[in-house]
């Protein structure tokens, strides 16, 4: 299970050039030797890095140029889910190695991809009827409530929760309990009945924001504003403004208070 | 071992804050304040601003905007050579065929191939990395769109975008955003986008940097994340979108009559060179900030190399606005963790001193942001920083003075979204104080495109990011989730209709690509830089050393 990661190496005439300019710098390149060296193992290799760095970060520093296993590099989008243990710990641990730093002696690896069960459907003809959850992911009463998923999640979620949730047809609470599921896989790596956790939690997240919740009325009565082209005279105008009157305009436009409450109205109505 | 949760290495520093800041905290309860500068001082300060900094850029010397003076590193991935040799492409072996080819896999492109979808195209969507990896999936705070008729309207939303823009915005492109913003906020409604509501079903808004009205509506503090998984679901969902990853486009194809007809794409992975052909392409690559720009950190993604920017341009379309980047004055130095997250401004404003290596106040910490950002980068100039074990360099914010000036527990409970994210780093920012540095956010231009999202370039149309008018020369926070759904919609809809009725068939070339290499050459430009980057570089020059049996041009073997 590991990323494709090849060594490569490069000109990087864009560095060199860098090099060249004042040291405004907030970005270094090079192997700095202030930071003491620990051991870690990369898929079972030894290399030594700077202690403090991310699991990406030392990774790069070992020299890999990572393709999988490296997205967002801030925590949010799923492309790193790593698995890791300590020497004489059984305990398998998780973190997203763009999130969790080096420790001395962990042996890692990565799960960049998952081949997990994915339904598709067609969401505008779904009702919020629970059945159809059910229908698309059968398999979610495989679960053995052995709450693997849940140790299983870097971002803290109770998946099995969310899962039990979902199983008694609950897809609000489901929805609302993985709402920061970044959808890394490791839950489903982990489970023993093969469920692909996050693609139901994803369904079920659709479901919820636009059939179980109430549609905002006023931002349908806004739309039909527009279609019906109450603006278009209005921004006619300000297309036309020449600079000092948009400034002016910009300036003595009157600014809703921060603590206004939902009931705030402003005085000129004029352009509403 | 650490110090307050930071390693050993800062204890002589921050204990030179902890000297100063009784003495600094009486002064706040004095009111006395750190003067703000005047207005010919804040001319004098922003030099040191990298968007005023003249040796921070330098003028393109070939292709349509020859002579526009952007930042070396832009400059640089434009008088590049091309990865590929033209002539060794072999273009009568198509090896995929498609109405609207997508490039790109953040939330421009995936909202223009469901509209384009819906339009009636097959669309091939090429991404450079996973289909989702993007700026779109990272960004927190918001989405601008006016939907509360008594008491806003597009009219208020244009003049906060050309205001935030510096009034230079293209008034047809900012026009068209707000006008259309609201629909496009409905759409994502009906895909199931969980925004914050109130159980009425009215959106929660609040306001943003330069708002006159909130209407920055939200998921949480997830906005992108929400919006960017969602969109992408919904892709899954239609059976005429097929998706390459892991296939960045490395040229732009034109045929003989002039019109974009297909790329080149390059399997990242197998190292291939493989041939799309397309009646109208999407470009939506997104932005920039991996290039890091004058060396500065990043809030941006691993794939933000400005990849669309030089294949665009090598295909003849000028540029707009790219001479303005976005910077915030307080992204994270260290811990390395969360390098170049955004600390709030909020912090400065409740009372949390700016400070130097030695503890001591230099600037007040509520000048205008660019202002804020110069004066923190003159101070580290001045080799008055504070460093780092890996040799970064930044200022303290030194937010322990919130419990003191507020109370106990004011820092966790008012900021509780930053004291998690530090203290499960170990760190309490209501005990130690946090390290900044101004961090690079956003490509405010790009490739230059007009309300409907045309570039000069027949069949091929540009959303996002990348593209260059709307945001004038600053973009304000929220209106780029909006810019990628209702642009994304636009570019769709338009390249599906151009595949249908304006596509013309004829043989594919490469030859823009020649001609651009062929200026290159006239111009006297004797390089071995190769662009598109579509990866940073990160790996150590120690490690480069000793890799003796191959050589390498950028990340091409």
């Amino acid at each position: 299970m590991s990323a494709k990661q090849t060594k490569r190496k490069s000109t990087a005439t864009a560095v060199k050039h860098r090099a060249k300019k004042p040291a405004a710098t907030a970005v270094k390149k090079e192997k700095k030797t202030a930071a003491k060296l620990i051991p870690i193992y990369i898929m079972g290799k030894r290399y030594e890095v700077p202690e403090g760095l991310t699991i990406m970060k030392a990774m790069e520093y070992a020299g890999y140029i990572l393709i999988r296993g490296c997205g967002c590099r801030g925590g949010t989008c799923g492309a790193c889910g790593t698995f890791y243990r300590k020497p004489g710990d059984y305990k398998l641990q998780v973190a997203l190695a763009c999130q969790k730093t080096v420790e001395p002696d962990m042996y890692i690896a990565q799960l960049p991809f998952f081949p997990a069960n994915r339904a598709t459907y067609d969401f505008a003809g779904l009702t919020a009827a629970p059945e159809e959850v059910f229908k698309l992911y059968p398999e979610m009463f495989r679960c053995v409530a052995c709450n693997s998923c849940t140790k299983a999640c870097p971002q803290g979620i109770e998946v099995m929760d969310a899962i039990s949730a979902l199983k008694q047809g609950n897809i609000t609470e489901a929805a609302q309990l993985s709402f920061d599921c970044i959808q890394c896989g490791l839950c489903t790596s982990r489970c023993f009945g093969e469920l692909a956790q996050y693609h139901m939690f994803q369904l079920a997240r659709r479901i919820y924001g636009a059939k179980i919740v109430s549609r905002a009325e006023h931002l349908a009565e806004m739309v039909k504003a527009v279609d019906e082209g109450r603006y278009d005279r209005f921004l006619d105008e300000l297309k036309e403004a020449k600079e000092d009157e948009l400034k002016k305009l910009y300036q003595e436009r009157e600014v809703e208070p921060l603590t206004a409450g939902e009931d705030w109205k402003p005085k000129d109505t004029t352009y509403l | 071992m650490s110090y307050l949760g930071y390693p050993d290495f800062f204890e002589p520093y921050i204990k030179k804050v902890e000297g100063t800041r009784s003495a600094r905290v009486e002064k706040r309860k004095k009111g006395e304040e750190f003067p703000f500068m005047s207005l010919q001082e804040r001319q004098e300060i922003l030099k040191y601003h990298p968007d005023y900094k003249e040796e921070g850029r330098r003028e393109i010397k070939v292709g349509p905007s020859k002579g526009y003076r952007i930042a070396h590193e832009f400059v640089d991935l434009l008088e590049a050579r091309s990865r590929v040799d033209p002539d060794k492409v072999d273009l009568s072996r198509v090896d995929y065929e498609t109405d609207v080819l997508v490039i790109g896999g953040g939330g421009a492109a995936t909202v223009a191939a469901i509209i384009a979808e819906e339009n009636g195209a097959q669309v091939l969507m090429g991404t450079k990395l996973r289909h989702g990896d993007s700026n779109t999936m990272m960004a927190e705070g918001g989405i601008q769109g006016a939907s509360k008729r008594e008491k806003d309207s597009p009219y208020y939303h244009y003049l906060d975008v050309m205001g935030g823009g510096h009034f230079k915005n293209d008034p047809n492109i900012v026009a068209a955003f707000v006008k259309q913003a609201p629909d496009a906020l409905r759409w994502l409604e009906s895909l199931g986008v969980m925004f914050s509501k109130s159980p009425d079903g009215r959106l929660g808004a609040m306001h943003g940097g330069g708002t006159c009205r909130k209407r920055m509506h939200y998921c949480a503090d997830l906005s992108g994340m929400e919006i960017m998984r969602t969109v992408r679901d919904e892709a899954r969902n239609r059976k005429n979108i097929k998706v390459l990853e892991f296939s960045p486009a490395v040229e732009l194809l034109l045929n003989e009559q002039g019109q974009c007809a297909g790329a080149v794409l390059y399997n990242i992975e197998t190292e291939e060179y493989l041939v799309a052909r397309a009646r109208a392409v999407i470009l939506a690559t997104g932005g920039a900030g991996r290039l890091h720009v004058q060396g500065f950190m990043t809030t941006n993604h691993y794939g933000a190399t400005a990849d669309g920017i030089v294949l665009g341009y090598r295909a003849g379309v000028p540029l707009s606005f790219l001479h303005t980047v976005q910077y915030h004055p307080t992204g994270v130095v260290f811990p390395e963790q969360i390098e170049g997250w955004l600390i709030t401004e909020r912090f400065r404003s409740e009372g949390s001193d700016i400070l130097n290596v030695d503890g001591e106040k230099f600037v007040n910490e509520r000048e205008p942001r660019d202002v804020e950002a110069a004066r923190f980068i003159k101070e580290c100039l001045d080799g008055k920083g504070v460093p780092t074990p890996t040799g970064r360099v930044g200022v303290w914010l030194d937010s322990p003075m919130l419990d003191i000036l507020h109370g106990e527990g004011r820092v966790r409970t008012a900021f509780v979204g930053k004291w998690k994210v530090y203290d499960r780093l170990g760190i309490d920012i209501s005990k130690a104080p946090m390290l900044v540095y101004p961090t690079l956010h956003y490509q405010n231009g790009g490739l230059k495109d007009n309300a409907e999202c045309e570039t000069v370039v027949p069949g091929l149309y540009v959303a996002g990011e990348v593209t260059g008018g709307l945001h004038g020369e600053n973009r304000l926070m929220g209106n780029s989730l909006m810019d990628i759904v209702v642009f994304g919609r636009v570019a769709g809809r338009n390249a599906a209709v151009f595949a249908r009725e304006k596509a013309k068939d004829g043989e594919l070339t490469l030859k823009h690509v020649k001609a651009y290499l062929k200026e290159l050459k006239e111009a006297g430009i004797k390089t071995d830089r190769v662009a598109p980057m579509l990866l940073p570089d990160y790996t150590p020059s120690e490690v480069k050393e000793k890799q003796l049996t191959v050589s390498y041009l950028g990340s091409l073997r």
